[in-house]
């Protein structure tokens, strides 16, 4: 496997990790760090296991009925499938942003402070505060702050997905995972949602998993390419799209493995 | 393996042609300069140098099917690497087509009379450099990796064959201030050769970059 370390300060650590669905393995034993404050992209054909792999680094896979996995994924010192691990707390430090907006049907304030409420905070001051700093930190604030009761599904599809981001650093996580984010978003609103993931770079971990070769390119520090629930290759991403090591990820990247 | 880009297969591949086409006029006009030079026929002479529009045309065109290649399919990885290096390459060979214009105005000045020496050096360095430009664009289309040593050793003689003409010129020279404008002008002729060897070295080093996705200078 031509996997190498992509650098030091790995903000999550997958080790050996096997996910089985019932019998079939689907994650073959990966190796892979996800570097702090970098932007790693998971790219690889229908199938391969990325959305997978990227599920189960916060655990949503745990609601599939037969999934077994194996092996460590590494979260703060601590394999995050250890029975001690609070799945509420885990899920608040890694937060994930879904192919379609699933903006709920409330407010848009009420959208992103439904977390921090099921967390415990009461206060409307403190929520207020949270609020504002989300959407700032996605940039809606100004196009919303007049707007907050108004219901979230109004907003543009690109700003649903803003919304769900801000949804997702409400609870003040440290990683998040974007599955196909942009899939359901013009070419504009895509442009627009990795302007802000190279923002969101410089406080968090990012992983993304996408089918857009050029959103990798030009969106990502590391990639990480699968192929039948293996990883072939991981480096940073301007050297897997110059001169990829092995083979297989040549074909892909260039088009040429269907 | 099947694959679903033939549009751009044929692009890439007509990039090819183009470069084996640019290559094969600018060794013609390389071969006819010579050919002017040792038949001190000035009309061939002005005939090659109007074909250089030629091997500048080819060119713009090289660069342009780069640029829309670029635009419109985002090749990565090797492909990728192919495409920047027809840039170069067609930059390289196109330097070929000035130098043999220069050799070609130089043939026409030394047409005016007599040579006061037989010509044996100037044309070995020119077989030798014609077959390196030959060897280098097959290079590059077959993927023929063999081509970099023989290439190498090429212009190791062709810097070796330049060197020996240089001193000899210049001890002709020395003996007799007569020579002087005609050795010059051989002079020139063997550096233009030497020059054109080193772009076809450049070459080999986008060959060598196209396969491995190493750049580096092949030719100490």
């Amino acid at each position: 496997m031509g996997t190498e370390s992509m650098s030091a300060g790995a903000k999550v650590t997958a080790k050996d990790f096997r996910l089985y669905y019932g019998d079939f393995l689907a994650l073959k034993g990966l190796n892979v760090d996800f570097p702090d404050k970098s932007i790693t992209a998971i790219i690889g054909p229908s199938g391969c296991g990325k959305s997978t792999f990227l599920r189960s680094i916060n655990r949503m896979n745990d609601l599939i009925e037969g999934v077994r996995v194996a092996g460590e994924i590494v979260y703060q010192g601590t394999n995050i499938y250890d029975p001690s691990v609070d799945l509420m707390w885990l899920r608040s430090r890694v937060g994930m942003v879904f192919q379609r907006p699933v903006a709920f049907p409330l407010s848009i304030y009420d959208n992103v402070a439904c977390a921090p409420r099921v967390q415990g905070v009461r206060k409307r001051s403190e929520l207020d505060e949270i609020v504002e700093r989300s959407l700032r930190g996605v940039g809606l604030w100004d196009d919303v702050k007049d707007d907050l009761k108004k219901s979230a599904l109004g907003l543009s599809l690109g700003n649903q997905q803003k919304l769900c981001i801000a949804r997702a650093i409400s609870t003040n996580p440290d990683v998040i995972l974007l599955d196909e984010p942009a899939s359901a978003l013009d070419p504009i609103a895509t442009l627009v949602l990795e302007d802000l993931m190279w923002k969101l770079r410089e406080d968090y971990c990012l992983v993304i998993v996408t089918h857009n070769m050029q959103q990798a390119a030009r969106a990502s520090d590391y990639t990480v390419f699968m192929l039948g629930g293996e990883v072939v290759e991981t480096g940073p991403t301007r050297q897997v799209f110059t001169n990829p090591r092995d083979p297989r990820t040549e074909r892909y990247i260039t088009g040429k493995l269907v | 393996m099947p694959h679903p880009r033939r549009v751009f297969d044929r692009q890439l591949a007509k990039l090819d042609e183009d470069l084996l086409a640019m290559g094969r006029e600018a060794e013609a006009m390389l071969g006819d300069a010579l050919k002017a030079l040792e038949e001190r026929d000035i009309a061939l002479a002005d005939e090659t140098i109007a074909r250089d529009d030629v091997v500048d045309k080819y060119r713009f065109d090289i660069e342009m099917r780069a640029m829309e290649i670029i635009a419109t399919q985002q090749p990565a990885a090797r492909d990728l690497r192919r495409v920047f290096a027809a840039l170069s390459i067609a930059s390289d060979v196109e330097r070929v087509g000035d130098y043999s214009v220069d050799i070609c105005k130089t043939a026409k000045r030394l047409a005016e009379k007599p040579l006061f020496k037989p010509l044996v050096d100037i044309p070995r360095m020119e077989r030798i450099v014609v077959q390196m430009l030959r060897d280098s664009l097959e290079g590059f289309v077959s993927r023929d990796l063999a081509i970099i040593e023989k290439m190498i050793n090429d212009d190791d003689e062709v810097d070796h064959l330049y060197r020996y003409l240089h001193d000899e010129l210049c001890d002709f020279m020395k003996k007799d201030p007569e020579l002087v404008d005609q050795a010059v002008q051989l002079l020139l002729i063997s550096r233009y050769l030497e020059r054109i060897a080193d772009h076809i070295t450049n070459i080999g080093e986008r060959v060598f970059y196209v396969e491995t996705g190493e750049l580096k200078e092949l030719h100490q």
